[in-house]
Protein backbone atom coordinates (compact mmCIF):
# COMPACT_ATOMS: atom_id res chain seq x y z
CA UNK A 1 0.00 0.00 0.00
CA UNK A 2 3.17 2.54 1.00
CA UNK A 3 4.28 1.32 -1.88
CA UNK A 4 1.51 2.36 -4.51
CA UNK A 5 1.14 5.78 -2.58
CA UNK A 6 4.61 6.42 -3.09
CA UNK A 7 4.28 5.94 -6.96
CA UNK A 8 1.00 8.12 -6.95
CA UNK A 9 2.69 10.87 -5.17
CA UNK A 10 5.77 10.72 -7.86
CA UNK A 11 3.66 10.17 -10.96
CA UNK A 12 1.62 12.87 -9.75
CA UNK A 13 4.22 15.80 -9.28
CA UNK A 14 6.17 14.88 -12.73
CA UNK A 15 2.28 15.21 -14.11
CA UNK A 16 1.89 18.42 -12.21
CA UNK A 17 5.32 19.98 -13.17
CA UNK A 18 4.92 19.14 -16.92
CA UNK A 19 1.56 20.57 -16.66
CA UNK A 20 3.05 23.81 -14.98
CA UNK A 21 5.79 24.09 -17.96
CA UNK A 22 2.92 24.01 -20.50
CA UNK A 23 0.93 26.44 -18.68
CA UNK A 24 3.26 29.06 -18.58
CA UNK A 25 4.46 28.19 -22.32
CA UNK A 26 0.95 29.11 -23.13
CA UNK A 27 0.65 32.09 -21.02
CA UNK A 28 3.60 33.61 -22.52
CA UNK A 29 1.92 32.88 -26.30
CA UNK A 30 -1.27 34.36 -25.00
CA UNK A 31 0.02 37.46 -23.35
CA UNK A 32 2.43 38.37 -26.06
CA UNK A 33 -0.16 37.72 -28.60
CA UNK A 34 -3.13 39.28 -27.28
CA UNK A 35 -1.02 42.59 -26.62
CA UNK A 36 0.60 42.46 -29.56
CA UNK A 37 -2.68 41.88 -31.93
CA UNK A 38 -3.65 44.97 -32.36
CA UNK A 39 -0.77 46.58 -33.79
CA UNK A 40 -0.41 43.75 -36.23
CA UNK A 41 -1.56 45.39 -39.99
CA UNK A 42 0.17 45.64 -43.17
CA UNK A 43 1.62 48.79 -42.69
CA UNK A 44 3.72 47.54 -39.39
CA UNK A 45 5.06 44.98 -41.71
CA UNK A 46 5.92 47.37 -44.54
CA UNK A 47 6.14 50.99 -43.28
CA UNK A 48 9.12 52.85 -41.21
CA UNK A 49 8.48 53.98 -38.23
CA UNK A 50 6.79 57.20 -37.99
CA UNK A 51 6.39 60.46 -35.27
CA UNK A 52 8.91 59.55 -32.62
CA UNK A 53 8.32 55.70 -32.46
CA UNK A 54 4.98 56.34 -32.04
CA UNK A 55 3.61 55.02 -35.29
CA UNK A 56 4.16 53.89 -39.09
CA UNK A 57 5.87 50.11 -38.99
CA UNK A 58 8.91 48.23 -38.05
CA UNK A 59 9.89 47.01 -41.62
CA UNK A 60 13.30 48.10 -41.28
CA UNK A 61 13.80 45.77 -38.04
CA UNK A 62 12.45 42.93 -39.91
CA UNK A 63 14.72 43.29 -42.90
CA UNK A 64 17.63 43.91 -40.53
CA UNK A 65 16.95 40.88 -38.55
CA UNK A 66 17.01 39.11 -41.69
CA UNK A 67 20.38 40.43 -42.90
CA UNK A 68 22.13 39.64 -39.62
CA UNK A 69 20.67 36.08 -39.42
CA UNK A 70 21.62 35.01 -43.17
CA UNK A 71 25.12 36.94 -42.68
CA UNK A 72 25.85 35.05 -39.58
CA UNK A 73 25.12 31.39 -41.15
CA UNK A 74 26.52 32.26 -44.32
CA UNK A 75 30.00 33.03 -42.24
CA UNK A 76 29.19 30.29 -39.33
CA UNK A 77 28.12 27.33 -41.64
CA UNK A 78 30.71 27.05 -44.00
CA UNK A 79 33.82 27.51 -41.24
CA UNK A 80 31.47 24.98 -38.41
CA UNK A 81 30.68 22.57 -40.71
CA UNK A 82 34.12 21.96 -42.00
CA UNK A 83 35.83 22.16 -38.69
CA UNK A 84 32.97 19.26 -37.42
CA UNK A 85 34.48 17.44 -40.43
CA UNK A 86 37.99 17.75 -39.44
CA UNK A 87 36.99 16.70 -36.15
CA UNK A 88 34.68 13.90 -36.69
CA UNK A 89 36.71 12.14 -39.87
CA UNK A 90 39.79 13.62 -40.33
CA UNK A 91 41.33 14.32 -36.60
CA UNK A 92 43.14 11.89 -35.27
CA UNK A 93 41.44 10.34 -32.31
CA UNK A 94 43.37 11.55 -29.02
CA UNK A 95 43.80 13.94 -25.82
CA UNK A 96 44.41 17.07 -28.08
CA UNK A 97 41.21 16.69 -30.20
CA UNK A 98 39.34 16.19 -27.34
CA UNK A 99 40.76 19.84 -25.72
CA UNK A 100 39.74 21.03 -28.88
CA UNK A 101 36.51 19.95 -28.90
CA UNK A 102 35.65 20.73 -25.45
CA UNK A 103 36.65 24.39 -25.70
CA UNK A 104 34.56 24.65 -29.29
CA UNK A 105 31.66 23.69 -26.89
CA UNK A 106 32.83 25.55 -24.25
CA UNK A 107 32.68 28.54 -26.50
CA UNK A 108 28.65 27.96 -26.40
CA UNK A 109 28.38 28.63 -22.49
CA UNK A 110 29.84 32.12 -22.97
CA UNK A 111 27.40 34.92 -22.20
CA UNK A 112 26.24 36.38 -25.19
CA UNK A 113 27.17 39.94 -24.17
CA UNK A 114 30.40 39.09 -23.68
CA UNK A 115 30.82 38.12 -27.02
CA UNK A 116 28.77 41.59 -28.08
CA UNK A 117 31.95 43.47 -25.69
CA UNK A 118 34.29 40.95 -28.30
CA UNK A 119 32.94 41.71 -31.65
CA UNK A 120 32.83 45.91 -30.58
CA UNK A 121 36.62 45.22 -29.71
CA UNK A 122 37.29 43.22 -32.63
CA UNK A 123 35.34 43.78 -35.91
CA UNK A 124 33.79 47.42 -35.21
CA UNK A 125 37.57 48.87 -33.73
CA UNK A 126 40.39 46.86 -34.80
CA UNK A 127 39.39 45.72 -38.42
CA UNK A 128 37.04 48.88 -38.45
CA UNK A 129 33.83 47.46 -39.57
CA UNK A 130 31.88 50.38 -37.67
CA UNK A 131 28.93 49.02 -36.16
CA UNK A 132 27.63 47.67 -39.08
CA UNK A 133 25.89 44.17 -40.57
CA UNK A 134 29.17 42.87 -40.89
CA UNK A 135 30.22 43.07 -37.32
CA UNK A 136 27.07 42.56 -36.24
CA UNK A 137 26.68 39.20 -38.11
CA UNK A 138 30.31 38.14 -37.40
CA UNK A 139 29.84 38.61 -33.46
CA UNK A 140 26.48 36.47 -34.15
CA UNK A 141 28.48 33.89 -36.28
CA UNK A 142 30.85 33.12 -33.65
CA UNK A 143 28.02 32.58 -31.38
CA UNK A 144 26.67 29.90 -33.51
CA UNK A 145 29.98 28.48 -34.60
CA UNK A 146 29.55 25.86 -31.13
CA UNK A 147 25.77 24.98 -32.31
CA UNK A 148 26.63 24.47 -35.12
CA UNK A 149 30.10 22.39 -34.99
CA UNK A 150 28.25 19.85 -31.97
CA UNK A 151 25.06 19.38 -34.38
CA UNK A 152 27.01 18.63 -37.30
CA UNK A 153 29.63 16.53 -35.59
CA UNK A 154 26.62 14.71 -34.05
CA UNK A 155 24.96 14.16 -37.24
CA UNK A 156 28.38 12.43 -39.07
CA UNK A 157 28.94 10.50 -36.03
CA UNK A 158 25.05 9.40 -36.43
CA UNK A 159 26.19 8.01 -40.19
CA UNK A 160 27.23 4.75 -40.01
CA UNK A 161 30.77 3.14 -40.03
CA UNK A 162 29.88 0.47 -42.22
CA UNK A 163 28.62 3.46 -45.19
CA UNK A 164 32.79 4.39 -44.80
CA UNK A 165 34.10 1.21 -45.31
CA UNK A 166 32.03 0.14 -47.88
CA UNK A 167 32.90 3.32 -49.86
CA UNK A 168 36.38 2.97 -49.34
CA UNK A 169 35.96 -0.63 -50.13
CA UNK A 170 35.26 0.44 -53.72
CA UNK A 171 38.41 2.30 -54.00
CA UNK A 172 36.69 5.78 -53.30
CA UNK A 173 39.31 8.70 -52.05
CA UNK A 174 38.65 9.18 -48.24
CA UNK A 175 37.63 13.04 -48.98
CA UNK A 176 34.96 11.21 -51.86
CA UNK A 177 33.60 9.07 -48.70
CA UNK A 178 33.09 12.25 -47.20
CA UNK A 179 31.52 14.39 -49.74
CA UNK A 180 29.73 11.55 -51.43
CA UNK A 181 28.65 9.11 -48.94
CA UNK A 182 28.74 10.90 -44.92
CA UNK A 183 27.71 14.60 -46.31
CA UNK A 184 24.65 13.50 -47.93
CA UNK A 185 23.66 10.86 -45.19
CA UNK A 186 23.84 13.29 -42.37
CA UNK A 187 22.56 16.49 -44.28
CA UNK A 188 19.27 16.23 -42.29
CA UNK A 189 20.76 16.43 -39.05
CA UNK A 190 23.19 18.85 -39.84
CA UNK A 191 20.29 21.52 -41.49
CA UNK A 192 18.12 20.58 -38.32
CA UNK A 193 20.78 21.83 -36.24
CA UNK A 194 21.61 24.81 -38.47
CA UNK A 195 18.26 26.01 -38.24
CA UNK A 196 18.15 25.97 -34.77
CA UNK A 197 20.82 27.96 -34.41
CA UNK A 198 19.34 30.19 -36.82
CA UNK A 199 16.51 30.47 -34.20
CA UNK A 200 18.63 31.53 -31.61
CA UNK A 201 20.64 34.05 -33.61
CA UNK A 202 17.37 35.86 -34.83
CA UNK A 203 16.31 36.29 -31.53
CA UNK A 204 19.73 37.55 -29.86
CA UNK A 205 20.06 40.87 -28.38
CA UNK A 206 23.56 41.34 -26.39
CA UNK A 207 25.44 40.65 -29.09
CA UNK A 208 24.51 42.98 -31.84
CA UNK A 209 23.90 45.88 -29.17
CA UNK A 210 27.02 47.60 -29.57
CA UNK A 211 28.10 45.97 -32.48
CA UNK A 212 25.28 46.38 -35.31
CA UNK A 213 22.07 47.76 -34.17
CA UNK A 214 20.32 51.14 -33.77
CA UNK A 215 17.12 52.37 -32.45
CA UNK A 216 16.19 54.35 -35.37
CA UNK A 217 17.24 54.04 -39.60
CA UNK A 218 15.46 56.62 -41.81
CA UNK A 219 15.23 53.97 -44.50
CA UNK A 220 16.70 50.43 -45.04
CA UNK A 221 20.48 49.16 -45.23
CA UNK A 222 22.85 49.74 -48.36
CA UNK A 223 25.57 48.03 -48.05
CA UNK A 224 26.97 45.22 -45.27
CA UNK A 225 28.80 48.49 -43.37
CA UNK A 226 25.30 49.98 -42.49
CA UNK A 227 23.67 49.96 -38.75
CA UNK A 228 20.64 48.31 -39.29
CA UNK A 229 17.32 48.36 -36.77
CA UNK A 230 16.98 44.61 -35.70
CA UNK A 231 13.79 42.65 -34.00
CA UNK A 232 15.45 41.87 -30.73
CA UNK A 233 17.14 45.49 -29.71
CA UNK A 234 13.79 47.37 -31.21
CA UNK A 235 12.16 45.81 -28.54
CA UNK A 236 14.58 46.58 -26.06
CA UNK A 237 15.06 49.93 -27.37
CA UNK A 238 11.78 50.97 -27.20
CA UNK A 239 10.90 49.64 -23.16
CA UNK A 240 14.24 51.77 -22.47
CA UNK A 241 14.36 54.84 -24.54
CA UNK A 242 11.80 57.41 -25.86
CA UNK A 243 9.08 59.91 -25.14
CA UNK A 244 5.87 57.98 -25.24
CA UNK A 245 5.70 54.95 -23.14
CA UNK A 246 2.39 53.68 -23.75
CA UNK A 247 2.52 53.71 -27.65
CA UNK A 248 5.71 52.10 -27.79
CA UNK A 249 5.11 49.43 -25.44
CA UNK A 250 1.95 48.55 -28.14
CA UNK A 251 4.99 48.51 -30.72
CA UNK A 252 7.53 46.35 -28.55
CA UNK A 253 4.45 43.48 -28.02
CA UNK A 254 4.20 43.64 -32.03
CA UNK A 255 7.39 43.12 -32.61
CA UNK A 256 7.86 40.30 -29.77
CA UNK A 257 4.85 38.53 -31.73
CA UNK A 258 6.90 38.42 -34.97
CA UNK A 259 10.23 37.61 -33.38
CA UNK A 260 7.91 34.67 -31.23
CA UNK A 261 6.08 33.79 -34.81
CA UNK A 262 9.85 33.56 -36.95
CA UNK A 263 11.58 30.93 -34.56
CA UNK A 264 8.74 28.90 -33.94
CA UNK A 265 8.33 29.06 -37.82
CA UNK A 266 12.27 28.13 -37.97
CA UNK A 267 11.94 25.18 -35.22
CA UNK A 268 8.90 24.10 -37.19
CA UNK A 269 11.01 23.46 -40.16
CA UNK A 270 13.71 21.99 -38.21
CA UNK A 271 11.31 19.67 -36.72
CA UNK A 272 10.15 18.76 -40.49
CA UNK A 273 13.32 18.13 -41.09
CA UNK A 274 14.29 15.91 -38.22
CA UNK A 275 10.90 14.19 -39.36
CA UNK A 276 11.91 13.43 -42.84
CA UNK A 277 15.35 11.43 -41.52
CA UNK A 278 13.87 9.47 -39.33
CA UNK A 279 11.26 7.82 -41.74
CA UNK A 280 14.28 7.72 -44.33
CA UNK A 281 16.25 5.84 -41.66
CA UNK A 282 12.89 3.41 -41.33
CA UNK B 1 50.50 -27.23 -54.85
CA UNK B 2 53.58 -24.98 -55.22
CA UNK B 3 53.21 -24.63 -58.92
CA UNK B 4 49.78 -22.50 -58.29
CA UNK B 5 50.27 -18.94 -58.35
CA UNK B 6 50.59 -16.58 -55.36
CA UNK B 7 48.65 -13.45 -55.49
CA UNK B 8 48.52 -12.17 -52.20
CA UNK B 9 51.95 -13.38 -49.97
CA UNK B 10 51.86 -12.58 -46.19
CA UNK B 11 55.02 -12.61 -44.07
CA UNK B 12 55.39 -13.05 -40.22
CA UNK B 13 52.66 -10.34 -40.07
CA UNK B 14 52.28 -8.92 -36.24
CA UNK B 15 49.25 -6.80 -35.55
CA UNK B 16 48.53 -5.13 -32.65
CA UNK B 17 45.25 -3.05 -31.12
CA UNK B 18 47.12 -0.85 -28.41
CA UNK B 19 49.22 -3.21 -26.71
CA UNK B 20 46.97 -6.09 -27.34
CA UNK B 21 48.66 -8.22 -29.59
CA UNK B 22 46.04 -9.91 -31.96
CA UNK B 23 47.95 -11.61 -34.83
CA UNK B 24 51.19 -13.45 -34.10
CA UNK B 25 53.84 -14.13 -36.73
CA UNK B 26 51.42 -15.10 -39.41
CA UNK B 27 52.76 -16.54 -42.67
CA UNK B 28 50.06 -17.45 -45.24
CA UNK B 29 50.12 -17.37 -49.18
CA UNK B 30 46.36 -16.76 -51.18
CA UNK B 31 46.75 -18.87 -54.34
CA UNK B 32 44.79 -17.22 -57.81
CA UNK B 33 41.71 -18.71 -58.20
CA UNK B 34 41.39 -20.53 -55.87
CA UNK B 35 39.22 -19.82 -52.78
CA UNK B 36 41.15 -19.52 -49.27
CA UNK B 37 39.27 -19.88 -46.35
CA UNK B 38 40.33 -18.85 -42.64
CA UNK B 39 38.77 -20.30 -39.35
CA UNK B 40 39.05 -20.23 -36.05
CA UNK B 41 36.37 -19.68 -32.92
CA UNK B 42 35.67 -15.93 -32.27
CA UNK B 43 38.59 -13.35 -31.71
CA UNK B 44 41.25 -15.54 -32.93
CA UNK B 45 42.18 -13.27 -35.70
CA UNK B 46 40.44 -13.49 -39.06
CA UNK B 47 38.87 -11.03 -39.48
CA UNK B 48 41.61 -8.83 -38.40
CA UNK B 49 43.95 -10.70 -40.30
CA UNK B 50 41.44 -10.22 -43.87
CA UNK B 51 40.84 -6.71 -43.54
CA UNK B 52 44.90 -6.02 -43.34
CA UNK B 53 44.83 -7.61 -46.92
CA UNK B 54 42.88 -4.42 -47.87
CA UNK B 55 44.02 -2.07 -45.05
CA UNK B 56 40.75 -1.46 -43.79
CA UNK B 57 42.00 -1.75 -40.18
CA UNK B 58 43.78 1.73 -41.22
CA UNK B 59 40.87 3.03 -40.40
CA UNK B 60 41.05 1.92 -36.53
CA UNK B 61 43.04 4.35 -34.61
CA UNK B 62 46.09 3.08 -32.69
CA UNK B 63 46.83 -0.17 -34.30
CA UNK B 64 50.00 -1.20 -35.66
CA UNK B 65 51.29 -3.62 -38.23
CA UNK B 66 54.68 -5.16 -38.55
CA UNK B 67 56.00 -7.78 -41.12
CA UNK B 68 55.21 -8.03 -44.64
CA UNK B 69 51.95 -8.40 -47.02
CA UNK B 70 52.58 -8.46 -50.83
CA UNK B 71 50.14 -8.45 -53.08
CA UNK B 72 51.80 -9.80 -56.48
CA UNK B 73 55.52 -9.17 -54.79
CA UNK B 74 54.41 -5.34 -53.99
CA UNK B 75 54.90 -4.44 -50.33
CA UNK B 76 51.27 -3.53 -49.44
CA UNK B 77 52.10 -1.30 -46.45
CA UNK B 78 55.08 0.55 -47.61
CA UNK B 79 56.19 3.67 -49.72
CA UNK B 80 54.86 3.24 -53.23
CA UNK B 81 51.44 1.94 -53.26
CA UNK B 82 48.39 3.52 -53.19
CA UNK B 83 46.09 2.35 -50.62
CA UNK B 84 42.61 3.85 -53.09
CA UNK B 85 44.15 1.35 -55.66
CA UNK B 86 44.77 -1.23 -53.62
CA UNK B 87 41.25 -0.94 -52.19
CA UNK B 88 39.52 -1.13 -55.74
CA UNK B 89 42.03 -4.07 -56.83
CA UNK B 90 41.33 -6.12 -53.81
CA UNK B 91 37.40 -5.50 -53.19
CA UNK B 92 35.32 -6.14 -49.56
CA UNK B 93 31.69 -7.77 -48.65
CA UNK B 94 31.12 -7.74 -45.05
CA UNK B 95 29.52 -9.16 -42.07
CA UNK B 96 26.69 -7.51 -42.66
CA UNK B 97 25.28 -6.64 -45.61
CA UNK B 98 25.62 -2.99 -46.10
CA UNK B 99 23.90 -1.77 -48.98
CA UNK B 100 24.09 2.62 -49.46
CA UNK B 101 21.41 3.77 -48.88
CA UNK B 102 20.57 4.33 -52.26
CA UNK B 103 18.60 3.09 -55.34
CA UNK B 104 20.02 0.05 -56.35
CA UNK B 105 21.70 1.31 -59.77
CA UNK B 106 23.19 4.01 -57.73
CA UNK B 107 24.72 1.59 -55.13
CA UNK B 108 27.09 0.13 -57.75
CA UNK B 109 27.19 3.26 -59.91
CA UNK B 110 28.87 5.03 -57.46
CA UNK B 111 32.24 2.91 -56.95
CA UNK B 112 32.19 3.27 -61.15
CA UNK B 113 32.07 7.27 -60.73
CA UNK B 114 34.64 7.08 -57.99
CA UNK B 115 36.94 5.33 -59.94
CA UNK B 116 36.33 8.00 -62.82
CA UNK B 117 34.34 6.14 -64.86
CA UNK B 118 32.70 8.84 -66.71
CA UNK B 119 30.96 7.54 -69.62
CA UNK B 120 27.25 6.53 -68.69
CA UNK B 121 26.68 4.08 -71.37
CA UNK B 122 30.20 2.30 -70.46
CA UNK B 123 28.73 2.70 -66.89
CA UNK B 124 25.20 0.60 -67.32
CA UNK B 125 26.88 -1.84 -69.06
CA UNK B 126 29.03 -2.58 -66.25
CA UNK B 127 26.32 -2.38 -63.73
CA UNK B 128 24.36 -4.81 -65.55
CA UNK B 129 27.34 -7.17 -65.97
CA UNK B 130 27.72 -7.21 -62.22
CA UNK B 131 24.30 -7.51 -61.34
CA UNK B 132 24.45 -10.57 -63.57
CA UNK B 133 27.41 -12.28 -62.26
CA UNK B 134 26.58 -11.77 -58.88
CA UNK B 135 23.07 -13.66 -59.83
CA UNK B 136 21.06 -10.51 -58.77
CA UNK B 137 19.71 -9.73 -62.41
CA UNK B 138 16.57 -11.00 -62.40
CA UNK B 139 15.61 -10.40 -59.44
CA UNK B 140 15.94 -6.58 -59.52
CA UNK B 141 16.31 -5.83 -63.13
CA UNK B 142 12.75 -3.87 -63.30
CA UNK B 143 13.46 -1.99 -59.70
CA UNK B 144 17.01 -0.49 -60.56
CA UNK B 145 15.67 3.15 -59.36
CA UNK B 146 14.34 1.38 -56.00
CA UNK B 147 16.14 1.95 -52.59
CA UNK B 148 18.35 -1.14 -52.12
CA UNK B 149 17.45 -1.15 -48.29
CA UNK B 150 13.92 -2.66 -49.72
CA UNK B 151 15.82 -6.02 -50.69
CA UNK B 152 16.13 -9.04 -48.24
CA UNK B 153 19.14 -9.73 -46.64
CA UNK B 154 20.59 -12.39 -48.92
CA UNK B 155 19.87 -10.12 -51.97
CA UNK B 156 21.67 -7.05 -50.25
CA UNK B 157 24.80 -9.10 -49.83
CA UNK B 158 24.64 -10.63 -53.67
CA UNK B 159 23.87 -6.67 -54.40
CA UNK B 160 27.55 -5.95 -51.98
CA UNK B 161 28.84 -8.64 -54.00
CA UNK B 162 27.41 -6.95 -57.33
CA UNK B 163 29.10 -3.58 -56.32
CA UNK B 164 32.31 -4.98 -55.24
CA UNK B 165 32.21 -6.64 -58.64
CA UNK B 166 31.29 -3.69 -60.82
CA UNK B 167 34.86 -1.97 -60.17
CA UNK B 168 36.71 -4.48 -61.71
CA UNK B 169 38.15 -5.97 -58.81
CA UNK B 170 41.67 -8.73 -58.56
CA UNK B 171 40.72 -10.31 -55.64
CA UNK B 172 37.50 -10.23 -53.39
CA UNK B 173 37.86 -10.66 -49.45
CA UNK B 174 34.68 -12.28 -48.02
CA UNK B 175 34.16 -11.10 -43.97
CA UNK B 176 32.02 -14.04 -42.74
CA UNK B 177 29.47 -13.05 -45.34
CA UNK B 178 26.51 -15.49 -44.47
CA UNK B 179 26.87 -14.79 -40.77
CA UNK B 180 23.81 -12.67 -40.72
CA UNK B 181 21.76 -14.85 -43.45
CA UNK B 182 19.20 -17.79 -43.05
CA UNK B 183 20.50 -21.21 -45.26
CA UNK B 184 19.16 -20.73 -48.74
CA UNK B 185 20.30 -17.02 -48.55
CA UNK B 186 23.95 -18.67 -47.91
CA UNK B 187 23.67 -21.73 -50.28
CA UNK B 188 23.20 -18.55 -53.09
CA UNK B 189 26.04 -16.92 -52.26
CA UNK B 190 27.91 -20.27 -51.98
CA UNK B 191 27.37 -21.42 -55.00
CA UNK B 192 27.72 -17.60 -56.50
CA UNK B 193 31.43 -17.76 -54.85
CA UNK B 194 32.40 -20.97 -56.44
CA UNK B 195 30.80 -19.27 -59.42
CA UNK B 196 33.42 -16.02 -59.15
CA UNK B 197 36.82 -18.39 -58.53
CA UNK B 198 37.34 -18.76 -61.83
CA UNK B 199 37.50 -14.80 -62.27
CA UNK B 200 38.80 -13.78 -58.87
CA UNK B 201 41.13 -14.68 -55.98
CA UNK B 202 38.65 -15.28 -52.91
CA UNK B 203 39.69 -15.10 -49.48
CA UNK B 204 36.74 -16.13 -46.89
CA UNK B 205 36.68 -15.65 -43.37
CA UNK B 206 33.69 -18.11 -41.80
CA UNK B 207 32.81 -19.46 -38.62
CA UNK B 208 31.30 -22.24 -40.09
CA UNK B 209 33.51 -24.93 -40.85
CA UNK B 210 31.21 -27.03 -43.22
CA UNK B 211 31.51 -24.26 -44.95
CA UNK B 212 34.51 -23.64 -45.31
CA UNK B 213 34.90 -27.58 -45.95
CA UNK B 214 32.23 -27.14 -48.83
CA UNK B 215 33.81 -24.26 -50.67
CA UNK B 216 37.27 -23.45 -49.96
CA UNK B 217 40.17 -24.79 -51.85
CA UNK B 218 43.01 -23.77 -48.88
CA UNK B 219 42.21 -23.64 -45.28
CA UNK B 220 44.13 -21.71 -42.50
CA UNK B 221 43.32 -22.58 -38.77
CA UNK B 222 44.00 -19.30 -36.39
CA UNK B 223 43.48 -19.48 -32.81
CA UNK B 224 44.38 -16.55 -30.74
CA UNK B 225 46.48 -14.95 -33.40
CA UNK B 226 48.39 -17.68 -34.34
CA UNK B 227 47.98 -19.73 -37.46
CA UNK B 228 48.03 -23.18 -36.32
CA UNK B 229 47.99 -24.55 -39.46
CA UNK B 230 47.28 -24.05 -43.63
CA UNK B 231 47.19 -26.44 -46.36
CA UNK B 232 44.47 -27.70 -48.72
CA UNK B 233 41.32 -27.97 -47.39
CA UNK B 234 41.05 -31.67 -47.90
CA UNK B 235 43.94 -32.06 -46.01
CA UNK B 236 42.99 -29.85 -43.12
CA UNK B 237 39.90 -31.59 -42.76
CA UNK B 238 40.75 -35.05 -43.40
CA UNK B 239 43.79 -35.69 -41.73
CA UNK B 240 45.14 -32.60 -39.82
CA UNK B 241 49.06 -32.39 -38.63
CA UNK B 242 48.01 -30.26 -35.54
CA UNK B 243 45.87 -32.06 -32.72
CA UNK B 244 44.60 -28.69 -31.95
CA UNK B 245 42.89 -28.74 -35.47
CA UNK B 246 41.65 -32.26 -35.52
CA UNK B 247 39.88 -31.01 -31.38
CA UNK B 248 38.70 -27.77 -33.58
CA UNK B 249 37.53 -29.46 -36.06
CA UNK B 250 35.44 -32.06 -34.28
CA UNK B 251 34.19 -29.28 -32.27
CA UNK B 252 35.69 -30.55 -29.09
CA UNK B 253 35.76 -26.46 -28.47
CA UNK B 254 34.96 -23.41 -30.32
Amino acid sequence: MKKNMTQFIGFSSVYLATVITLFLLGMIVYFIAAKGFSVLDWEFFTEVPKRGMTEGGVAPAIVGTFYLTIGAIVFALPLGLACAIYLCEYSPKGIVVNVIRMSIYNLAGVPSVVFGLFGLAVFVKYFGFGVSILSGSLTLGIMALPRIIASSEEALLAVPQSYREASLAVGATHWQTIKKMVLPSALPGILTGVILSIGAVAGETAPILFTAATFYTRGYPDSVFSEVMALPYHIYALMTEGTHPAEQTEIAYGCSLILLFLVFAISAVAIFFRYRQRIVHE
Amino acid sequence: MNNEMVRIKAENVNFYYGQKQALKNISLDVYQNKVTALIGPSGCGKSTFIRLLNRMNDLVPRTRVEGNIFLDNVDINRGQIDVVDLRRRVGMVFQKPNPFPKSIFENLNYGLKVNGCKNRAEREKKIISALQKAALWQEVKDRLNESALGLSGGQQQRLCIARCLAVNPEVILFDEPCASLDPISTRYIEELILELKRDYTIVIVTHNMQQAARISDFTAFLYLGELIEFGLTEKIFTVPTQKMTEEYLSGKFG
